[in-house]
C-alpha cells in the first residue's frame, strides 16, 4: 500500500497586502483524514493562509499541492473538491435555507438538485426552517447553514473558518461531533478557531502568530515541546502571593482560577525557588500541575509582544 | 467544457438573481416606475407646446391696428404681454436676461403701411435657447396677425386682403439658430432612459455582492466569469425588454410618436442597445470596488453622453473632436438609429451603421468585462 499525499501540502507561503507582509513562510502539511486546528491571535494571518490554500487569493511566494492539484495551476480542481466555511457568513440573506442550497447545489452541478437539497436539509436538521430567509436565522443556525452548504457536494478537504464563533456550547459540540463524524469518513478538515477546547478535540494543531507558524504537532507535542512548567498555589492568601511573584525571576504567567493560582514559566528551576518562596510566606499549598494548551498559547502570544496587529 | 460553461450553474445564477429581483421590492418597483416616470415627466416637459411665455411688446404708436394684432396674439394663448414699451434697448435687455421669451415689435409706420395697402412689418424675435419652446408660437403667427388684420379693417377688406397676403412676419431666433422637433425627444428619452436605469443597476452587479460579503463564496465556489457575466446580465435583459414596451406604448398613447418604421427593425435595435448597456454597467462593476464607485463612475459615463450624442445638442452642430468623442457612446449609435427607424421609417441596410457600431460595443464590454474580472480577492 502506497502511502496517501497529504491533502495539503504547501511550502513557503507568502503573502503581503501592500509592505504588510501578512503571511510569512507558511509551510503546512495536513494528512488525509485528520482535523487539523489552527490557531493564533487577532489578524496573525489564519483566515488569509486559509484563502491561500483554496486558491482565493494568489501566494506572492511558494508553491505546494492541495488534494494532489497545483496550488497555483489547478485553483479550479481545488475549488470543486474543496469545501470552504468563510469566516463571516456569506450567504444570502435575502433567499431563504433551501434557496441558498438549491444555488449552491446548482453551481456544483449537483443532481437532481432538489434531491441533495432535500438530504442536506434533513441531515442537519434544517428541513423544518427550509422557508426561512438566511438573513433572519441566528448565529447557530447560520453557522449550520453555512456548514451544510459547504459539504453538500461532498468534498475531500473542509477548510473551516472560526466555525464556532458566538455559537453556545451546546451547538458547538454537536458541531464538532459533526465535524468528526465526517472525518471518520475520510473527510480532511483544518480549522481555525480561538477556543482551547475545539483545540484539543483536533488531532493536530498548528500555531501561527505575526504570519509565521511557530508551532504545530499534536497537542500533547505542542505542550512538551513549548517546555513549561506550572505550579498551583492554593489558600487564603493567594492574592497576596500573586502580588509577590509579578516580576518575581523565572515567573512568566500568573493567572487566578477561583481559589488557586496557576504560576508558569519556563525557567523550572527559577520558577520553583521563587514559587516556594511566596508559598512560604503567604502560607499557602504549592503543587506541580500539567501544563495546559491555554498555558501554552499565553506563552506564545506573549512571546512575541504585539502579536495583535 | 463542462468546466468551462455548464448551462446548470448558469441556470441557478439566473434563478437566484430572479429571487433576489423580486425580493427587493423597491427596486423593483423603480424599475418599471421610474422609466415611466421619466417619460412623461421628461415628455412633457421637454416637449408639450408652451403656452403663456412671457412677452414684451415694443409698440411706439398705438393704433387699433397694433391693438388688434396684440389682441389677436394673446388669444392664440401662446403669448402674454408684461411689457409693454416703446424703447427697442428696454425690450432687448428684458429678453437677453430672460425675462421674457419673446419681443414682438410693431414698427410706428404700421398702421400708415395697412391704410396705404403697403408692405406691413411684423418682428418677432424669439429667446430660442432652447428652440422646441418657442417653435409653437412661432409658426401660428403669420395667420394670427394677418386675420386680425382682416378683421379690423372690414369694409375696406379689399384692402384688407392685400395687406394680409403682403404681411410680412420677420422672426428672427436668437441665440440658437437650430430647430430640434418634438418628436426628435421622445426615441431620445427611450434612449435616455434605458441608459440610466439599465447602465445603474447592473453596474452594482458584482460590488454589491463583494459588500455583502457574498463574493467569497462565489468565488470558492466553481464558476466560470463568463457564467458569472451572463447570470448578472441576462436578467436585467427582461427588465430592459418590460420598460422597452412601457416606453413606447406611452411614446404613441402619450405623445403620439410616429412608428413609421418597422417594429422588428425598432426591436432589434433596442435589444442590441440594452444588451450593451447591461454589459458597460457590468463592466464598471468589474472596475470598482464599492457601490459608490461604481455609482460614480457610472455617472462619469452618463453626463458626457448625454451632451455628446446628438440628444441635447445636434450632432452635426458640434465641432469635430466633439463628434469624434461622442462616436464612443452607445446612445450615439443608438439615437441615429432609432430616430432613422421610428421617423425616417429607414430599413435594415439604412441602420446597419450604427447597428454594427452597437454591436461592436457589446464584444468590446464584454471582453473588458472578462478580462477585468478579478477571481480571487486580492
Ligand atoms: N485584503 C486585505 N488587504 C489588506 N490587509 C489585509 C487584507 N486581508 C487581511 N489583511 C490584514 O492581514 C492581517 C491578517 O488578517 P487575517 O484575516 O488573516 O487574520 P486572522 O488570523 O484571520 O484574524 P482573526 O482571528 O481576527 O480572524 C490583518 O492585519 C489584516 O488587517
Ligand atoms: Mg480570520
Amino acid at each position: 500500500m502506497n502511502v496517501p499525499e497529504p491533502a495539503i501540502d504547501v511550502q513557503g507561503l507568502v503573502k503581503r497586502f501592500g509592505k504588510k507582509t501578512v503571511v510569512n513562510q507558511v509551510s503546512l502539511t495536513v494528512e488525509q483524514g485528520e482535523i487539523s486546528g489552527f490557531l493564533g491571535p487577532n489578524g496573525s494571518g489564519k483566515t488569509t493562509t486559509i484563502r491561500l490554500v483554496c486558491g482565493l487569493l494568489t501566494p506572492d511566494a511558494g508553491t505546494g499541492r492541495v488534494l494532489g492539484y497545483d496550488l497555483l495551476r489547478d485553483a479550479a480542481r481545488i475549488k470543486r473538491e474543496v469545501g470552504y466555511m468563510t469566516q463571516r457568513f456569506s450567504f444570502y440573506e435575502d433567499l431563504s435555507i433551501a434557496e441558498n442550497l438549491s444555488f449552491v447545489a446548482g453551481l456544483y452541478q449537483l443532481f437532481p438538485a432538489q434531491e441533495h437539497v432535500q438530504n442536506t436539509l434533513s441531515d442537519l436538521g434544517l428541513t423544518v426552517r427550509q422557508h426561512q430567509l438566511a438573513g433572519n436565522l441566528s448565529g447557530g443556525w447560520k453557522q449550520r447553514l453555512a456548514l451544510a452548504a459547504c459539504i453538500m457536494h461532498k468534498p475531500k478537504l473542509l477548510l473551516l473558518d472560526e466555525p464556532t464563533a458566538g455559537v453556545d456550547p451546546k451547538a458547538r459540540r454537536e458541531f464538532w461531533d459533526e465535524i468528526h463524524a465526517l472525518a471518520e469518513k475520510g473527510l480532511t478538515v483544518l480549522v481555525s478557531t480561538h477556543y482551547m477546547d475545539e483545540a484539543e478535540r483536533c488531532h493536530r494543531i498548528n500555531y501561527i502568530s505575526q504570519g509565521s507558524l511557530i508551532a504545530s504537532g499534536t497537542v500533547s507535542e505542542v505542550v512538551k515541546n513549548a517546555k513549561l512548567r506550572t505550579f498551583i498555589l492554593t489558600g487564603t492568601g493567594i492574592a497576596k502571593a500573586a502580588e509577590m511573584l509579578a516580576g518575581a525571576p523565572g515567573v512568566d504567567q500568573i493567572a487566578p482560577f477561583g481559589l488557586t493560582l496557576h504560576v508558569v514559566g519556563q525557567d523550572a528551576k527559577l520558577l520553583e525557588k521563587s514559587v516556594a518562596q511566596v508559598a512560604k510566606e503567604t502560607k499557602t499549598t504549592m503543587s506541580e500541575a500539567e501544563t495546559s494548551l491555554e498555558d501554552v498559547f499565553i506563552q506564545l502570544m506573549t512571546g512575541d509582544e504585539g502579536g495583535v496587529s | 467544457m463542462r468546466h468551462f460553461f455548464s448551462l446548470r450553474r448558469l441556470y441557478a445564477l439566473l434563478v437566484k438573481e430572479a429571487i433576489q429581483m423580486r425580493r427587493d421590492r423597491i427596486t423593483f418597483a423603480m424599475m418599471l416606475g421610474v422609466p415611466l416616470m421619466q417619460l412623461v415627466l421628461f415628455g412633457f416637459a421637454i416637449n408639450s407646446d408652451p403656452k403663456e411665455l412671457p412677452a414684451a411688446l415694443v409698440a411706439p404708436t398705438q393704433d387699433r391696428y397694433t391693438r388688434a394684432i396684440v389682441t389677436a396674439l394673446e388669444l392664440t394663448g401662446y403669448y402674454r404681454f408684461n411689457y409693454v414699451t416703446a424703447s427697442a434697448q428696454e425690450a432687448e435687455n428684458l429678453i437677453a436676461q430672460g425675462v421674457v421669451s419673446f419681443v414682438v415689435t410693431i414698427p410706428s409706420d404700421f398702421g400708415r403701411r395697412v391704410e396705404r395697402g403697403e408692405r406691413p412689418q411684423l418682428l418677432i424675435e424669439a429667446d430660442a435657447t432652447d428652440p422646441a419652446v418657442a417653435s409653437g408660437a412661432i409658426s401660428t403667427l403669420g395667420t394670427v396677425a394677418a386675420n386680425a388684420l382682416l378683421h379690423e379693417r372690414g369694409a375696406e377688406a379689399e384692402a384688407a386682403e392685400r395687406a394680409r397676403s403682403q404681411l410680412e412676419v420677420v422672426v428672427h431666433r436668437r441665440y440658437n439658430p437650430e430647430g430640434i422637433t418634438q418628436y426628435n425627444i421622445v426615441p431620445g428619452l427611450l434612449g435616455v432612459i434605458l441608459q440610466m436605469t439599465m447602465v445603474m443597476m447592473t453596474s452594482m452587479a458584482l460590488t454589491r455582492e463583494t459588500e455583502r460579503g457574498t463574493m467569497e463564496n462565489l468565488l470558492a465556489m466553481p464558476v466560470t466569469p463568463l457564467e458569472i457575466m451572463l447570470g448578472k446580465v441576462l436578467p436585467y435583459l427582461v427588465v430592459g425588454a418590460v420598460q422597452v414596451a412601457v416606453v413606447l406604448t406611452a411614446a404613441k398613447l402619450l405623445f403620439n410618436v410616429p412608428f413609421v418604421g418597422t417594429l422588428s427593425l425598432i426591436l432589434l435595435g433596442v435589444f442590441v442597445f440594452v444588451l450593451s448597456l447591461v454589459l458597460l454597467g457590468y463592466t464598471i462593476s468589474t472596475l470598482s470596488r464599492t457601490q459608490m464607485q461604481a455609482m460614480q463612475l457610472t455617472f462619469f459615463f452618463f453626463l458626457p453622453s448625454l451632451l455628446l450624442s446628438g440628444f441635447m445638442f445636434p450632432y452635426r452642430g458640434m465641432p469635430g473632436w466633439a463628434q469624434v468623442l461622442g462616436e464612443f457612446f452607445p446612445l450615439t449609435h443608438f439615437l441615429r438609429m432609432i430616430r432613422g427607424v421610428m421617423l425616417k421609417g429607414a430599413n435594415f441596410e439604412t441602420v446597419q451603421a450604427p447597428l454594427a457600431a452597437l454591436l461592436l460595443f457589446v464584444l468590446a464590454y464584454a471582453a473588458l468585462a472578462l478580462l477585468r474580472f478579478r477571481r480571487t480577492l486580492d
